[in-house]
């Protein structure tokens, strides 16, 4: 039904884009002077014919599921447990329903079927009418000889400025999602227990429905919430990746842009930044399995106890994914350090690295800060590196030996398999979701401002 | 055509050099001589800039850069593999178009040389080095009270005045000046030109130059060069009064350049 | 400290730091050297497959056929008790539990394949036919020499008794190895032999798909509106800001997004590569306008004073000179942001693409994985098989972003004008 309804929607653009057209020669033939070409006039009818029918029809069919289903429970106000009830329902209505029929059901799959028949009949009938309306609105336009072109392009950038509001509507859309499930969140939990506490279990407080908690369940779970470990953890292994990633991915920048020939830059840029493209599953997968264990071995031969879930080798492998980012963005900030400078150092006699440590460096330095700020917000951010290759358990330690957990893992921990929207447990992950959002955006933004900043002092 | 009674300080013998595939010198030789300045005037792209960037081996810097040939200071070639650029450009100092402080605070714009050729001791003889460099370029006075604020942000005509302190922090014997005014205003030209009079006395002075007029005042010896190769080499007055060659002569008196 | 002495020094520490420049570059240049290498020699035996030569017999007793023997009828017969006592020729067995243990050197579909390969030869009924069965994970690794067999029995999964029938079956050249066809055409398996990426292919297809037809359309508009007609004003700004904020935000907030407003809001299926399309085009958006953005700026201003100069309008100008001069750059642009989408793993795993799906996906509502992920799934399991599995799932998503990064460089190479 509905691909139906998009197709002839489609249709009638088609061809009203031509009848349009061939409209408005006919007005050249009756010698009157078109304000546009031709072509506009097609346009101009085609969008008012698609657009105002696509938008209702779009809402009606986002809307429609849960305004009858709205009405259909309000008919049903004893029943319990209402989204089971409704799907079954549903499941009952399709004819695919295996189990206990009760009476509510049949008379809801009832109420169903003719609300449903309501809802298809009126959905066509506006459709259909708005279709109508506003094609003779247009067609009158047209032939009163409407500068078809000017509106066409006012109708165009009304498109344009919207697709460019996805961007706020994205952002709105993940403070929304992420503020609601914490704003609940944070009314069975204490904020200052979850910033503040040392212990995270939240295995504890798994399914249990969060309206009907005990006062000792309560302070119970209070401790389980404590998201200090994973602040540490996160930072700890984020530490361990700058360690590999700052020194490695610095030099290679400064290398390549000041020392490498033309043909060592040629190759050797392209392969570090391999290491930006490769997914990082990939990543994750090799820290697991190869580095993880070999760390195990070598430690055990050294006498001295490793985890195979070690921080130090998630974190090691972090710092290699993100070399790439360091190494090519120092290497552009330094690009753009003035060659003036440069030769005025040379010529009172400096060594190159001189030149770069004392002149270039302190130049770029703003360039380079930026680059490594951004590059630590992807450390806290990244995930399947820790998710596969460090651990689960929360311990606040500062052995790179031992296993650690950070706030992506235990998001990813909560979330995967089957969730129960209403637990604390749940709720907990969209909280650190929260925590590190909020965390990198203050990076990102202090980050992006420094860079910016750099820019406009050269350019 | 040489005026004999000066000492003979850098020497030019068959320099050639090439940007990639394209030749910028053609086959120069020219002598400069000790404590006097010497200009040089040509169209632009006539290849000035790069042959006074050969004094100092500037142009190592440039990857597709060739230079062939020799240059001699005090008799000693410059060119070779063994002589070091460092050393060198310690020698010979070297001033820019446009002026290029580091964005650092003005003392350590010019404690920079210093330092790096562990040319001070101590505090006290770097400050010492800071006050007679800043007072040769005659820029002491104005900036003595903020010598910790950046470089970058004194007027052009002190930056490039900067730069000539910076260049004088490190004792050269010559200072290489590629159109040092050009980016200046005509009262900052003026001071900048007062400076090379003075500083003649205690340095060998290479100058390129856009303007005759400036040439005229300040130098004593001037080099014609047009499509890199040198025309004319004589004393300033008699290239300016009385050229021997037709194109000096068009070119002094405007038809070209 | 005399001057040479200094200047030694001086030279020194320019080799020294010169140095450390280049072991950084070797370093990582190491590092991509080493995880490739690491993938593709385990990841490479994935591509064949062992199998065990069987004489079956088609005894048709056994089959309780109903008569006539046609395919229909071949289809719904029982082969089981075939299978089994076919299977179990191979080798003398002295016990039931022996004979399970010769079941277990095949791959638990064994009766399947000798079904099928009675329905593509329904001549060789009544007869005693060599067929070649799919060997279990644990033969199979044996063949492949990952597996150590001088380890004590209890720590093999290959027992003596099944050793011996091996080395017995290899000596009568019994064993061979295939081109390993189930890893492209099956779906998700517990049995490693019989699993494949059949199913996350089509998953990661569909994924991909509609993130391009949301994020492409949408990237494109935005940016020519941010770089052509926005004002400079607040919301111009502000929009700015937020687009260089997305595209740096980590990927697992648009998982929440997806769970917290596509799942539990809007109620669109769960585990489906619609949602994860819809999901990582928003990802995308913001990581293809910037380029979009770069290439638009690109173009001189002169291209668009001498349209407008000649009477184009406003829009004239943009869409018949700018965009199509933009046009490389934008395509590789978005090429770009589509492998980054493609190798992305964790907002999937949050909106259930992690559930275990065996039916390949035949369209975007329907459950699936996708390759990212499968590489995560089968990372997680024990079984020696699924580690040469996921290196060659590795591969062959490598393979795809290195194809689809091949493209963007060419694109932009042989088709971007250089503005001078």
């Amino acid at each position: 039904m509905n691909s139906l309804i998009a197709g002839v929607i489609l249709i009638l653009c088609l061809s009203s884009y031509f009848f349009g057209r061939s409209e408005a020669r006919k007005l050249v033939t009756q010698n009157i002077k078109l304000k546009a070409l031709p072509a506009y006039y097609g346009y101009y009818l085609s969008l008012w014919c698609g657009l105002p029918a696509l938008i209702i029809f779009g809402c009606w069919s986002l809307f429609e599921p849960t305004i009858i289903k709205v009405l259909i429970l309000n008919n049903f106000p004893q029943i319990e447990s209402k989204d089971l009830f409704y799907e079954q329902t549903l499941s009952f209505f399709n004819g695919n329903f295996s189990g206990e029929i009760t009476n509510e059901i049949k008379a809801a799959s009832i109420k169903y079927s003719s609300i449903n028949i309501i809802a298809q009949n009126s959905k066509v009938v506006i459709i259909a009418a708005a279709l109508i309306g506003s094609l003779t609105f247009a067609y009158r336009k047209i032939q009163n000889n409407n500068k078809a072109r000017d509106d066409v392009e006012i109708i165009l950038k009304v498109l344009l400025f919207t697709s460019s509001l996805v961007a706020i509507l994205t952002t709105v859309g993940i403070i929304v999602s992420l503020l609601f499930e914490s704003l609940k969140f944070f009314s069975t939990i204490n904020i200052f227990e979850f910033i503040f506490g040392t212990s995270w279990s939240p295995q504890r407080a798994f399914v249990r429905d969060a309206s009907a908690i005990t006062p000792e369940e309560l302070l119970e779970l209070q401790d389980a919430f404590g998201s200090v470990p994973l602040f540490a953890g996160t930072a700890f292994i984020a530490l361990i990746a700058m360690c590999v990633a700052v020194p490695i991915g610095l030099f290679s920048g400064i290398y390549l842009a000041e020392y490498a020939s033309t043909k060592v830059r040629k190759y050797s840029k392209p392969i570090i930044e391999i290491l930006a493209g490769i997914p990082t599953v990939v990543y994750g997968f090799f820290a697991a399995l190869t580095v993880g264990p070999f760390f195990r071995t070598l430690g055990e031969s050294m006498g001295l106890t490793v985890s195979s879930e070690s921080a130090l080798a998630a974190g090691l492998i972090m710092g290699v994914m993100i070399i790439p980012y360091i190494s090519s963005l120092s290497d552009d900030v330094i690009n753009s350090v003035p060659q003036s400078l440069r030769e005025g150092s040379y010529a009172i006699g400096a060594t190159k690295s001189e030149t770069i440590k004392k002149v270039v460096i302190p130049a770029a330095l703003p360039g380079i800060i930026g680059s490594i700020l951004l590059a630590v917000s992807r450390a806290i951010g990244e995930t399947m590196i820790v998710v596969m290759a460090a651990g689960l358990a929360a311990n606040l330690t500062i052995n790179p030996l031992e296993s650690t957990t950070t706030i992506t893992t235990q998001i990813v921990m909560i979330l995967v398999g089957d969730q129960e929207f209403d637990s604390p447990k749940t709720q907990a992950a969209f909280a650190l979701g929260l925590t590190l959002f909020i965390a990198t955006l203050i990076l990102n933004y202090i980050a992006l401002r420094v860079v910016k900043k750099y820019r406009e002092k050269y350019d | 055509m040489e005026l004999n009674n000066s000492k003979i300080k850098i020497q030019a013998k068959n320099l050639n050099v090439y940007y990639g595939k394209k030749q910028a010198l053609f086959n120069i030789n020219l002598d400069i001589n000790q404590k006097e300045v010497t200009a040089l005037i040509g169209p632009s792209g006539c290849g000035k800039s790069t042959f006074i960037r050969c004094i100092n081996r500037m142009n190592d810097v440039i990857d597709i850069c060739k230079v062939e040939g020799s240059v001699e200071i005090d008799g000693a070639e410059i060119n070779e593999k063994n002589v070091d650029v460092v050393t060198l450009r310690e020698k010979v100092g070297m001033v820019f178009q446009k002026p290029n402080p580091f964005p650092k605070s003005i003392y350590d714009n010019i404690a920079y040389g210093p330092i790096i050729h562990g040319a001070a001791e101590n505090k006290d003889q770097m400050d010492n080095i800071v006050e007679t460099s800043l007072k040769k370029a005659a820029l002491w006075d104005e900036v003595k009270d903020r010598l910790n604020e950046p470089g970058t942000s004194l007027s052009g005509g002190q930056q490039q005045r900067l730069c000539i302190a910076r260049a004088l922090s490190v004792n050269p014997e010559v200072i290489l000046m590629d159109e040092p005014c050009s980016a200046l205003d005509p009262i900052a030209t003026a001071k900048i030109e007062e400076l090379i009079d003075d500083l003649k006395k205690s340095y060998t002075i290479v100058i390129v130059t856009h303007s005759m007029a400036q040439a005229v005042r300040v130098s004593q010896k001037t080099g014609f060069f047009h499509l890199g190769k040198i025309i004319e080499v004589d004393s300033t007055d008699k290239i300016f009064k009385n050229p021997a060659n037709k194109m000096t002569q068009d070119y002094i008196t405007g038809r070209f350049g | 400290m005399t001057k040479e002495q200094r200047l030694k020094k001086r030279y020194r520490a320019e080799k020294r730091f010169k140095m450390y420049g280049l072991i950084s570059v070797s370093l990582a240049v190491i590092f991509v050297l080493i995880l490739v290498q690491n993938i593709f020699s385990k990841g490479s035996s994935a591509f064949s497959r062992t199998m065990i030569e069987v004489a079956v017999n088609y005894d048709s007793s056994l089959l309780e056929l109903e008569s006539p023997i046609n395919q229909n009828s071949l289809k719904d017969a029982d082969f089981y008790d075939l299978a089994v006592e076919s299977l179990l020729k191979i080798y003398p067995a002295k016990d039931s539990k022996e004979e399970r243990q010769i079941l277990r050197l095949f791959s638990p579909d064994y009766e399947f394949e000798i079904k099928d390969f009675l329905i593509k030869n329904p001549n060789k009924i009544d007869q005693i036919v060599p067929v070649k069965i799919t060997a279990s994970d644990d033969i199979d690794q044996l063949n492949k020499g990952n597996f150590p067999r001088d380890l004590p029995e209890d720590r093999r999964r290959v027992s003596n008794y099944q050793l011996n029938i091996y080395d017995n079956l290899i000596e009568k050249e019994k064993i061979d190895k295939k081109f390993n066809n189930y890893l492209f055409t099956k779906g998700d398996s517990r049995d490693p032999e019989l699993a494949g990426i059949g199913g996350s292919l089509m998953g990661s297809f569909f994924t991909i798909i509609i993130c391009l037809i949301l994020s492409f359309p949408i990237a494109i508009m935005a940016s020519i509106y941010l770089e052509e007609f926005a004002p400079k004003n607040k919301i111009t700004d502000f929009i700015e800001i937020n687009i260089n904020n997305l595209a740096a935000v980590p990927s697992i907030v648009y998982g929440l997004l997806g769970l917290g407003i596509l799942l539990s809001v809007m109620e669109f299926p769960r585990s489906t590569p619609l949602v994860a399309g819809i999901t990582l085009s928003l990802m995308t958006l913001p990581r293809i306008i910037i380029p979009c953005r770069a290439s638009l700026k690109a173009v001189p201003p002169s291209i668009r004073e001498a349209a407008l100069s000649v009477g184009a309008s406003k829009f004239q100008t943009v869409f018949h000179h700018v965009v199509p001069l933009a046009m490389p750059g934008t395509l590789s642009g978005t090429i770009i942001g589509l492998a980054q989408a493609l190798g992305e793993t964790a907002p999937l795993i949050l909106i259930g693409m992690v559930a275990f799906v065996v039916d390949i996906p035949s369209s975007p509502v329907d459950p699936s994985a996708s390759l990212p992920v499968q590489v995560y799934l089968w990372s997680e399991q024990a079984e020696r098989g699924f580690v040469e599995k996921t290196s060659a799932t590795i591969m062959m998503l490598l393979g795809f972003l290195i194809v689809m990064n091949f493209i963007a460089v060419y694109l932009r190479q042989k088709f971007e004008k250089k503005w001078n």
